[in-house]
């Protein structure tokens, strides 16, 4: 790493280095493939019908109609559907959802797929579709928060408890000088990535050739095998390029499967590609929260407990409890300790991973509430913050693997400004007498490992390449992950041969959860330097290179060569160690996955958001006028790539604060707000100034690579910072987002 | 129905036939041209990923009938480039991270030309973003493509007097 | 969407034969009447294509001081037609707060007028609508009402007209000119579009057959160019229907109001013209209490269709800010957020 570092930066391979997306050129000439632009000949369209009603059966659909459709080829019920050697409903793991493929007539949310319609252009298909007509048998759905019974849920997440707990919350809080009870709600959103879900599928006897989009290749391949009853080497996924995933495309999504079954009724390749309004439904979305926080202060600020208890919402047929309350176990420095969730079963689809799941959602209201408990205490929210710094991991009493909140807070501050802040609220005008407000918030986001596998292989030509089936959805792992490869391997970046976003790759794992670069880059390590090891052995052992007997000394791998460490003057070309031993190639292999150190650290992102709003006095009009979010995540590998992400976050967190709901119909379960007009997320207007500092920061423990993930923690904080600083511009708690104008007036 | 329309489509001149009045310019050119640059990400002209330049002007595609559009100019993404040498708009695009996925990036690189031509906004920041606003992002690019617009907008006032293909309308 | 038949009208007169059949639509940009194909709400039979009509997307000042916008005048032609917006800045200004950049290039001056209202239970082909499907009922109603109707609403309909250019326009005295089987007529944009009573399907005065030539801007319309804005308070900075909106001009002559103009947007199911907020102002000196007084008088019969009620208030707000905003004077130029009440970034900030 020493040899790195000391290089001057320049527009080159390594690690750390800014390097435009390698794939840009691909994306600003259009030329980027995606699922949908797919055309294998013969190819028809399948366009989804989709249910009305969020709870009943579908007693009829006007088959005939569609049928009789010019251009209609065969339209998939639940009558015709091919067979499918697992039940849909069937569940392996946590990671199998149930999916809604035909299996019966039955209605379990809005949106739900109850027919696909398959034709020769895409116009007949989508008349098709709207000419089948269900009728229903209605019942009543079960919709909101107060819409069925609560009830603790046996894991919330990917399989952390319920419930936890350490301290005592009810002494801390009877000892509390001052104490502060609030209850913040969320409302449902969903991803709403700018590609809907999408695939093209061609059979060929049992073997499946695929485009569509997906976080998690092996695992979208292994669970089509179980449902076809193929092998999963059988299935080739292309998903070289992902138009957004956000976690709505970790698993394959059951409309997906749907155009993989209508290949096989019709025998010829299908395109299915979601509408907006389907993207409501069996996709995933973020479940709606009521969280409420309870907390103690002593008179010198010092939190003496933190309790948070939520309730959210899963589907009636599927289990996905957003786990809220994870970032009170870790955020501050609280002796006492508790968290809740209980959850209830409506009539949606069932929620999923979306950016940041539980952690947008309860630092949302974790960081108001730290908002609310530091004005009782009549201090600055900052320095609350500080007050009640967590040194170790509250809930686990673990040290953190490394922590540079402290910086990213002081830098964070000087570059917003924070120091002119005053405290009381509703002190500050721009010159057009609208209010202006200050607010702060806490970003953190764990740094996680998942599994992956990569080959990486030099020949005697001279030429590299490093395969792994990783994704890139927009994070830039095409430019990432080949930073890795390049600086592993010793070579320019063009160099090498590098391949991701297929299915006939080494396992990448799953692009999600922040982990993606630690995760593929640390196996794209490993492999790399399998084949320097192999190389070095080659070299070393033999007396004709250069290299011979540098074992103790050893070699570094650089521009194309192995060279000795102690002495530069002694270098051999990979080509000229190879065609020596009469090799054509060696293949290095790597695996990564989480290791024993986790056992050992707390390990997190940690950020600071700053956030100045423009709020008109009269009639409630907001603005983020200004983000300052500062972010340590351990080892940067693309600076340029990770700003974007920092900032898509932080916009994330605006949308979170500012626009995004659902809004339910509560009479029929139907979201009446299913499509982009009406579905705000932010445009362009409504983020005029964004920085996002990177803060430095070396962590030991986390991975290999030392890299801790940027792609969910810029959505925390963001959202609470926004949310208080509303509350300095207008005084104004609110406590149910987003912040409408409506709740300010 | 069927007929045939006359289209020329990034400088050339093609009939084209209409085998269904039903079909939108942005079904025709990713399904019948297979020109997929434009994107559909709503097809109800809600998220700017269709936008194309149709006769020198920047639309949804989505909601624009093809047999509407007989003998109109079509510009898309594809056509924008000369050869390899990428418009000013796009090469700003790159630089600025104007774009993470890139799904919506036609649409954002044929809003931001069709914004240069319309010449409203000039080198203020917030008009550019204004005038962007029709093109959702939800990777959340929106800094970097406001920077690029800009750098664009002054590379092709210093560089280029001349008219480019298909913008001359 | 149905298959329909595609005819092309080469003349007025050939449109409004084509267009007078049952079923039939006439389609200029189709920016709202594709989208309502897409979502199964329209399903006419014949599209009776307008866009080649000759003479109809010019803007002609007549020699009465008036101005006539042809029918299919883009929208953001018109609002960058500097002469036009130097005479009529509330237009422009509307015009430019309204949907995209992307979708003003398209969408005719005509169309504007004709679009369709935002209800999601009246886009939604699965919910009761009386204007859909008059007699089935009205969903909205007990549903989700955010941003329905204050004003003119009934038990038949709640909903709400999108439109923002035509709320300077109806304060304005715009004119809408109608050729028809009959010939031609001009219909004041104040009783072109009708408020639902018990029949909310007829949306508007005009018969099958019946299409929008022009909008007249009469000859008094300039006089307020000096003191004239268009406000839109929306859920987003930009790129959003109204929550609610105003139009105000006035004519000062020696520091008081000589005449005054309000329109209100997204309240009712028409643009919202005030005559009695107009008459109080006449004579006024321009100070907050008479803007007061008339957004009292404007918003006076006003009431919640729904969880509504803050729209009234933040009406009355947004009339008294908009005539505010109109008695310190037209801006030299428009503002970057075109009628947003929030000013500029300061652009000391980053880009």
């Amino acid at each position: 790493m020493s040899e790195t570092a000391l290089r001057p930066i320049r527009h080159g391979s390594n690690l750390g280095q800014p390097l435009t997306r390698r794939d840009g050129i691909l994306k600003v000439t259009g030329a980027a493939p995606y699922a949908a632009d797919r055309h294998p000949p013969g190819m028809l369209y399948a366009v989804m019908a989709v249910s009305r009603i969020a709870r009943g059966r579908v007693t009829r659909l006007d088959v005939a109609a569609a049928q009789g459709h010019p251009g209609v080829v065969a339209v998939m019920t639940p009558q015709n559907k091919p067979a499918l050697a697992q039940h849909p409903d069937e569940k392996h793991d946590g990671f199998t959802f149930r999916l809604d493929l035909l299996q019966d007539d039955r209605v379990r949310y809005a949106n739900q797929p109850v027919a696909v319609v398959i034709a020769e252009t895409l116009e007949a298909a989508t008349e098709g579709a709207a000419l089948l007509d269900p009728a229903y048998e209605v019942e009543a759905p079960a919709v909101g928060l107060d819409g069925a019974e609560p009830y603790t849920p046996e894991a919330i997440g990917v399989g952390d408890p319920a419930d936890m707990a350490t301290g005592d919350v009810a002494a801390g809080l009877a000892a509390a000088a001052r104490t502060v009870a609030a209850t913040y709600e969320t409302p449902a959103q969903y991803h709403n990535a700018m590609e809907p879900h999408a695939v093209v599928a061609t059979w060929d006897g049992d073997r499946l050739d695929l485009d569509m989009p997906s976080q998690g290749l092996a695992m979208a391949q292994a669970r089509i095998a179980g449902l076809f009853g193929i092998p999963p080497a059988n299935i080739h996924i292309r998903s070289p390029f992902l138009g957004g995933g956000f976690g709505s495309k970790g698993m394959i999504a059951g409309p997906q499967v749907l155009g993989i079954m209508a290949a096989r009724l019709v025998g010829r390749p299908v395109k299915l590609v979601m509408s907006r309004p389907q993207m409501f439904g069996p996709v995933g979305h973020r479940a709606p929260t009521r969280q409420t926080l309870r907390l103690g202060a002593a008179e010198d600020g010092g939190l003496t407990a933190l309790d948070h208890e939520t309730l959210t919402a899963t589907s009636t047929f599927d289990d996905f409890v957003e786990p809220s309350g994870g970032v009170s176990h870790t955020l501050y420095a609280a002796p006492a300790l508790a968290t809740r969730h209980r959850a209830v079963r409506l009539d949606t689809g069932t929620p999923l991973f979306m950016r940041a799941p539980g952690e947008a959602s309860g630092s949302a209201a974790l960081e108001a509430a730290i908002d609310e408990m530091a004005e009782a205490c009549g201090m600055d929210p900052l320095d609350f913050r500080l007050r009640n710094y967590a040194e170790t991991e509250p809930a686990s009493g673990k040290p953190f693997s490394s922590k540079a909140l402290r910086a990213c807070y002081a830098q964070g501050a000087a570059a917003f400004g924070w120091s002119k802040r005053p405290l009381a609220p509703r002190q500050m005008r721009n010159a057009d007498g609208l209010l202006v407000g200050w607010g702060v918030g806490t970003a953190t986001f764990p740094a996680l490992m998942f599994q992956a596998e990569a080959v990486a292989v030099v020949r005697a030509t001279g030429a590299a390449s490093v395969a792994i089936g990783a994704i890139d959805m927009g994070q830039g792992a095409w430019t990432a992950l080949a930073q890795i490869a390049a600086e592993e391997l010793g070579l320019p970046i063009d160099a090498i041969d590098f391949r991701i976003g297929s299915s006939d790759l080494p396992n990448g794992g799953i692009a999600g959860g922040s982990a993606h670069t630690a995760t593929a880059g640390t196996a794209i390590k490993a492999a790399a330097t399998d084949a320097i090891a192999q190389l070095t052995a080659l070299a070393t052992q033999d007396q004709r290179s250069p290299l011979y007997g540098a074992g103790n000394a050893g070699v570094i791998a650089r521009d194309g060569r192995l060279v000795r460490r102690d002495d530069e003057t002694r270098s051999e070309s990979f080509a000229d160690i190879l065609t020596r031993a009469g090799k054509d190639a060696v293949e290095g292999k790597g695996a990564a996955g989480p290791d024993a150190a986790r056992e050992h650290y707390a390990m997190h992102a940690h950020g600071a958001v700053f956030a100045e709003v423009t709020v008109d006095p009269d009639l409630g009009q907001i603005r983020a006028t200004r983000l300052v979010g500062a972010f340590a995540a351990g080892r940067i590998i693309n600076p340029r790539l990770v700003r974007s992400q920092y900032y898509g976050g932080m916009i994330w967190g605006v949308s979170f604060a500012l626009h995004e709901q659902a809004v339910m119909d509560p009479r029929t379960g139907r979201p009446m707000n299913a499509n982009f007009a009406e579905y705000h997320v932010p445009v362009n207007a409504d983020v005029p100034s964004l920085e996002a500092i990177l803060v430095e920061e070396e962590d030991p423990h986390v991975n290999p690579l030392g890299i801790k993930g940027v792609g969910e923690i810029g959505v925390t904080g963001s959202a609470g910072a926004i949310v208080n600083a509303i509350w300095h511009a207008t005084g104004k708690r609110v406590r149910t987002l987003p912040v409408t104008l409506d709740k300010l007036l | 129905m069927s007929f045939d329309i006359v289209l020329t489509v990034n400088g050339t001149r093609r009939t084209i036939p209409i085998p269904d009045p039903r079909v939108t310019l942005l079904d025709l050119l990713r399904e019948s041209l297979h020109l997929t640059g434009a994107k559909k990400g709503c097809d109800r002209g809600q998220c700017g990923a269709c936008t194309v330049l149709v006769d020198g002007r920047r639309i949804n595609s989505c909601l624009a009938l093809a047999a509407s559009l007989d003998g109109a100019e079509i510009l898309t993404i594809e056509g924008l480039a000369e050869g390899d040498r990428l418009h000013p708009v796009q090469e700003a695009f790159i630089t600025h991270d104007g774009f993470q996925c890139g799904f919506c990036t036609p649409g954002q690189i044929m809003s931001a030309v069709g914004l240069i031509r319309e010449a409203q906004a000039g080198d203020d920041p917030e008009r550019v973003r204004e005038a962007m606003s029709g093109n959702l992002c939800r990777c959340g690019a929106y800094a970097g493509i406001t920077e690029a617009v800009l750098e664009a907008q002054k590379a092709l006032s210093q560089n280029a007097p001349t008219t480019r293909q298909g913008e001359a309308a | 969407m149905i298959p329909f038949e595609y005819v092309r009208a080469t003349d007025v007169a050939g449109a409004v034969a084509a267009g007078a059949a049952p079923g039939a639509a006439y389609l200029a940009a189709g920016t709202n009447l594709l989208d309502l194909m897409k979502g199964g709400v329209a399903r006419p039979t014949r599209l009776v294509d307008i866009t080649r009509l000759p003479g109809l997307a010019a803007v002609e000042r007549r020699d009465d001081g008036g101005v006539r916008i042809g029918a299919l005048a883009r929208n953001s032609d018109l609002a960058h037609d500097p002469a036009f917006a130097e005479a009529y800045p509330a237009v422009a200004e509307a015009l430019l707060s309204g949907a995209s950049a992307q979708l003003r290039n398209a969408a005719t001056a005509a169309g504007n007028v004709m679009q369709r209202t935002r209800c999601a239970y009246f886009t939604d082909p699965g919910s009761a609508c009386n204007k859909r499907r008059p007699g089935s009922g009205c969903d909205a109603i007990g549903g989700e009402t955010r941003l329905h109707a204050i004003l003119g609403w009934s038990e038949a309909c709640i909903a709400t007209h999108p439109s923002d250019f035509c709320v300077p326009l109806v304060a304005l005295d715009a004119g809408v000119e109608i050729a028809g089987p009959a010939g031609t007529r001009l219909v004041p944009l104040e009783s072109f579009h009708r408020l639902p009573g018990t029949t909310p399907e007829r949306e508007t005065v005009l018969e099958p057959g019946e299409l929008i030539t022009a909008l007249v801007l009469p000859p008094e319309a300039a006089a307020f160019a000096g003191h004239s804005r268009y406000l839109k308070v929306r859920d987003r900075t930009s790129y959003a229907f109204a929550v609610v909106s105003a139009a105000a001009a006035l004519r000062l002559e020696g520091g008081r109001i000589a005449e005054a103009r309000l329109a209100l947007g997204g309240v009712a199911l028409k643009p919202w013209r005030s005559r009695d907020a107009e008459g109080l102002l006449a004579g006024r000196a321009p100070d907050a209490a008479a803007f007061r007084e008339a957004a009292d008088a404007a918003l006076a019969g006003a009431r919640p269709s729904g969880d509504n009620a803050f729209k009234i208030e933040l009406s009355r707000r947004l009339a008294v800010r908009a005539l505010t905003a109109a008695a310190a004077g037209t801006p030299a130029r428009l503002p970057a957020l075109p009628g947003s009440v929030l000013a500029p970034a300061p652009e000391a900030a980053h880009v």
